[in-house]
């Protein structure tokens, strides 16, 4: 349950700006990789594009391609719904659905694959909750909105929203950048423990963080503002962090900008 | 000497105490004008209360149940049952047909329209919204209610006879609580969708990705993330819009042929409002007449007043949910 991600070419847009240029780059399943690059780099885009939910905002669109285990997830006969339930995502914020219980929350991506079944439903609730590691902590409250929760317990919650459906591939777009140190701690634990079972894409402004959780980080940069975002470097975690091949990767590591 | 000592501290604290005197005057400027509102509302409801004692002191308790509307008459008879009852079902009538369509326009302008026909076309709406309703009122007048004459008497023809409520008993159709209630419906609608549309605006992106995220179609999207989040705007809104229908006074006088009785037959020509009923006799009403007429403006009041504390008791008890409290 996890498949590999490959991009060629891609560019993406707002409007007719364009804010990432060819992007070659390849996800290996049961890996976490890292997106690492000074604000503005594109890769908040770059992970928006991998289950389409870039598109979604207004005069987005992408061009190049992207293959999901070799099928090109912007060929015009892919179910978009579909394919962000086999993609799932995690955003910057926590944002379970307000007026949603916890176990609501979880379920809702099951109820839109139709599932039923309340045993069904209670199943894949406590077996997600588990995951995200957050059934001990809330199993006695299923019936609580989401919002009762904590910002960290919320952003679990998200996760466990996310794995409920069963993705083979789990982006996360700077998911502790609103959480507190402890809080970001146990998400990581979280991220190197789902890697046995997903194919895992964390954008991170954290260098720390990078060097933490992920196996593979991929360094993105923009020349200057209003320039597009591009893939400057990708390779073994330990290695980008130690001996970068290119300049600017070591200069953004060693902390001159960015 | 005193004054040359006491110059420099004078000098120190000279800044904050003038901007202490601002904060006074901003402070008595804001208490006076909220005061103002409040003693403005109280004098209304005494002004109404003393005007309407004298008129239903005449008719004791038989001012809630009467449906004539005689007060100055020897002796006097009239009642606010008839009156409250058309006002009542007339716009509900009005809200039922013209929330769904107020909703769906928004829901359209917010979720679905292409950007910029979506901002045009929201502007347009905010300045329809601000038209005075009558304008609209007169169109449905004039317009509307002949051409709905037809409409009525096919749905009598084929449904009319199992259900009483679209019985024509005498076969006349203009005239009726429907048409008012059609009429009523065309006005509230600009205001009750501007409202939406905003409510819709305010849902954040975040909750619209996430739904989107999990494999959510647009309108699964709007199931999920929207409305569940606009719940209590929605409310105001269509409580906002019932408040319009409710005291809507000249538009409902044209279309209604007065008459006072409870009837749930609604397309046959009769029913009135208290708001119209006001408009209509106050001309030719004598000194309890006009009494009797303050006394229906209470009870319109008391209604307006009623409608607002369960649309509250709604926002309050969904923000309850929603935040989790017991």
């Amino acid at each position: 349950m996890s498949k590999r991600i490959e991009t060629k070419g891609l560019r993406a847009f707002f409007g007719s700006f364009l804010a990432v240029d060819g992007i070659d780059l390849t996800i290996e399943p049961k890996q976490v990789t890292a997106l690492i690059g000074p604000s503005g780099c594109g890769k908040s885009t770059f992970i928006r594009s991998l289950n389409r939910m870039h598109e979604v905002v207004p005069g987005a669109r992408v061009e190049g391609t992207v293959l999901l285990d070799g099928d090109d997830i912007y060929d015009p006969g892919v179910d978009i719904t579909e394919l962000r339930r086999t993609v799932g995502m995690v955003f910057q914020r926590p944002n379970p659905f307000p007026t949603m219980s916890i176990r609501d929350n979880v379920a809702a991506g099951l109820r839109l694959n139709g599932v039923r079944r309340k045993s069904e439903l209670d199943d894949a609730v406590e077996r997600s909750l588990r995951m995200a590691g957050l059934w001990g902590e809330v199993s006695n409250r299923l019936d609580r909105p989401g919002a009762s929760l904590s910002g960290g317990q919320q952003q679990r919650l998200c996760i466990a929203r996310a794995i409920a459906v069963a993705p083979e591939v789990l982006l996360m777009d700077e998911p502790c950048s609103a959480l507190d140190p402890v809080s970001t701690l146990t998400i990581e634990d979280l991220i190197v423990d789902l890697k046995d079972e997903y194919t895992i894409v964390v954008v991170t402004h954290n260098m720390q963080q990078a060097a933490r959780v992920s196996d593979v980080t991929a360094f993105f940069t923009i020349e200057a503002a209003g320039e597009p975002g591009r893939l400057i470097e990708v390779g073994e975690t330990s290695k980008i962090f130690t001996k970068p091949d290119d300049a600017r990767t070591e200069a953004y590591i060693t902390g001159r900008f960015g | 000497m005193t004054a040359a000592t006491g110059t420099p501290i004078a000098t120190t604290v000279r800044a904050p105490s003038r901007r202490r005197h601002g904060d006074t005057v901003f402070h008595g400027i804001v208490v006076v004008a909220a005061g103002f509102v409040l003693v403005l509302i109280a004098a209304i409801a005494v002004f109404l209360i003393a005007q309407a004692v004298p008129a239903i002191d005449k008719v004791g308790w038989r001012f809630f149940t009467e449906e004539t509307w005689f007060p100055d008459a020897e002796p006097a008879r009239f009642g606010i049952a008839a009156l409250a009852f058309g006002t009542v079902l007339s716009s509900a009538l009005a809200l039922a047909m013209a929330v769904p369509v107020a909703l769906g326009c928004a829901l359209f302008l917010t979720e679905l329209a292409p950007r910029r026909l979506g901002r045009y076309v929201g502007y347009l709406l905010d300045l329809l919204a601000a038209v005075p309703s009558v304008v609209y009122g007169l169109w449905g007048v004039f317009v509307l209610v002949p051409a709905l004459v037809p409409v009525q008497r096919g749905i009598d023809g084929a449904v009319g006879g199992v259900v009483p409520v679209f019985d024509s008993r005498n076969g006349v159709y203009g005239r009726s609580i429907f048409a008012a209630s059609v009429v009523l419906a065309i006005m509230v609608l600009p205001i009750v969708a501007a409202l939406a549309r905003e409510v819709f605006r305010q849902v954040p992106r975040a909750h619209r990705e996430a739904a989107f995220a999990l494999g959510a179609t647009r309108w699964e999207v709007i199931k999920l993330a929207v409305l569940p989040y606009g719940r209590s705007g929605i409310v105001g809104a269509i409580m906002l819009g019932f408040g319009r229908a409710l005291g809507e006074t000249i538009a409902v006088a044209l279309v209604l042929a007065a008459s006072f009785s409870i009837d749930i037959h609604i397309f046959e020509p009769g029913g009135n409002t208290i708001a119209a009923n006001i408009a209509t006799k106050f001309g030719e009403a004598g000194q309890t007449g006009r009494n009797a007429l303050i006394a229906s403006g209470l009870v319109l009041f008391a209604i307006t007043l009623l409608v607002n504390v369960i649309a509250r008791g709604i926002v309050y008890r969904s923000a309850v949910a929603a935040e989790g409290k017991p």
